[in-house]
């Protein structure tokens, strides 16, 4: 079922066109990524679709509903964890539930049986800064999923960790991933991390941005704990990089 | 292991240089170069300090309970008028050269129109520490919500957070370390402030009394009320510091993994 969708989405800044009539959508359960280069507005896509910014024309629907502009609709995640340092772990990603209204203690109730599912026991009752880089990002993963909106947007979630960490939270992740159904779009650079996590990737190429290809990933989920290392990955890997260099 | 002779020796360090100074001092004053009446030794001043003591203390409660009192009013009215300057930009522009116009009105310059206002009481001496404290307390708050990372402010919308959870979750706490730096400012201020307003006028407080051994002479007595007012301050800075930490919980933790 379709669950997002955008449609002839075109935003500018100061007159110079960033991104133009972009259409791209996310079935239920699906993980879609949006691949380009630097600089090819996919974050102007992602505060669009996010409803941070209003997109100058076109429409954003979540589950057929008009949500363009409105922000709140859909969870995101960014290369910042923006963990706030104050608040120890448990109540950092318990924070949507105590935004809704939840108290604390209740908030804290909920969110406790998800530390050990996202491999984060043990660092409830600490403080962000007592965590490693990679902790982090499964924390922030886990106050997105709290926010229990029916998308998630993901802007280059790993980018910021170095290569060891990025493959270790590439394996987590597609296990996570099997564990809970969350519908993502998720916003990258990394060819690599592109094939190795979606089911489906579009790709944004000139300037300003827009998306002419797309392209599906066939292998199953479980399967793609070596998938990185198959002579199929690269052959995806080349067409991607094809299409980029055009 | 290294770690522990080395924080000893820089604790060592300046308790050695202190105690250079004093000796500095008490060889001046033996030697004979300036006169005993002008520069006491620091024996008599101690003499002074320990005869003079329970005297001290009186005036002393009287100073601090200024101080305070002047503290705690700044830091409310900073806390209010920085706030809102924060809500409302028209406000912070409309006030933010004004403050920094008063932060330059020299204090002992304003103290005897306090005086000649609010007559010899409390109330100016508190007044001119509010003046004194209120500045680097606002600056520091309206420079804290400032630090706030606009990307953290996105994200609380995007769990459709409202202003005043926005404020609370995220703002305030942000600002906490900048309010507490200028806190420890003007709490050193704070006592300074309250004595200089008694040199112009009062019934008690340290300033009250430095005036009046000036007077008499007794240059022992007012360099044991100098060190009591050090004594004073850095205890209050220590004070601030406490409730700093108890405050901060987070930033006594280190990263361990």
């Amino acid at each position: 079922m379709e669950l997002l969708k955008a449609e002839h989405i075109t935003k500018s800044y100061d007159s110079r066109i960033i991104i133009r009539d972009i259409n791209i959508h996310l079935d239920e359960g699906e993980l879609v990524s949006l691949l380009g280069l630097s600089g090819s507005g996919k974050t102007t896509l992602f505060q669009a679709i996010s409803g941070l910014t209003r997109p100058d024309t076109g429409k954003i629907t979540l589950a057929g509903r008009d949500i363009t502009g409105e922000p709140g609709h859909m969870s995101y995640m960014l290369q910042k964890d923006l963990l706030l340092e104050h608040k120890k772990v448990i109540d950092n990603v318990s924070l949507p539930l105590v935004i809704r209204g939840i108290k604390k203690n209740e908030a804290r109730k909920q969110a406790q049986p998800y530390f050990e599912k996202f491999g984060l026991e043990g660092t409830e009752y600490k403080y962000p800064s007592q965590l490693s880089g990679g902790m982090r990002q499964r924390a922030a993963l886990l106050r997105t999923y709290l926010c229990n909106c029916p998308a998630a947007l993901l802007d280059e979630p790993f980018s910021a960790l170095d290569m060891i960490t990025k493959g270790q939270m590439h394996t987590w992740y597609l296990d996570m991933i099997s564990k809970i159904q969350l519908s993502t779009l998720l916003i990258t650079h990394d060819i690599e991390e592109a094939i190795l996590l979606s089911d489906r990737i579009y790709i944004m190429t000139g300037k300003p941005g827009e998306v002419h290809h797309e392209i599906f990933i066939d292998r199953p989920r479980d399967e793609r704990s070596d998938f990185n290392l198959d002579p199929e990955f690269l052959q995806y890997k080349h067409q991607i990089m094809d299409i980029l260099g055009q | 292991m290294k770690r522990k002779p080395e924080s000893i020796r820089n604790k060592l360090l300046p308790v050695g240089t202190f105690i250079l100074i004093l000796l500095i001092w008490w060889g001046i004053s033996v030697s004979g170069l300036i006169p005993s009446y002008m520069l006491p030794s620091p024996v008599s001043v101690g003499e002074a300090f320990i005869k003079d003591f329970s005297n001290l203390i009186t005036h002393a409660l009287v100073s601090v309970q200024e101080a305070i009192y002047g503290l705690i009013i700044g830091v409310l009215l900073a806390f209010i008028i920085a706030t809102l300057m924060d809500r409302f930009e028209t406000l912070e522009k409309a006030l933010l050269p004004i403050l920094v116009v008063t932060q330059t009105i020299p204090t002992i310059a304003i103290a005897p129109l306090l005086v000649l206002w609010m007559g010899f009481g409390m109330a100016p001496k508190i007044t001119l520490v509010v003046v004194t404290t209120f500045f680097p307390i606002a600056v520091g708050l309206l420079d804290g919500y400032k630090s706030v990372d606009p990307d953290e402010i996105s994200l609380m919308r995007s769990m459709r957070a409202n202003r005043l959870q926005i404020f609370w979750h995220v703002k305030l706490p942000a600002a906490l370390p900048y309010f507490f730096s200028g806190l420890r400012v003007s709490a050193s201020y704070a006592v300074v402030g309250a004595v200089i307003s008694e040199w112009l006028g009062g019934f008690d407080g340290l300033g009250v009394y430095m005036t009046r051994v000036r007077k008499a002479y007794a240059f022992d007595k007012m360099f044991a009320v100098i060190i009591l007012i050090i004594i004073v301050s850095l205890l209050l800075m220590a004070a601030v510091d406490l409730i700093k930490s108890l405050m901060m919980p987070w930033t006594k933790q280190t990263r361990k993994e």
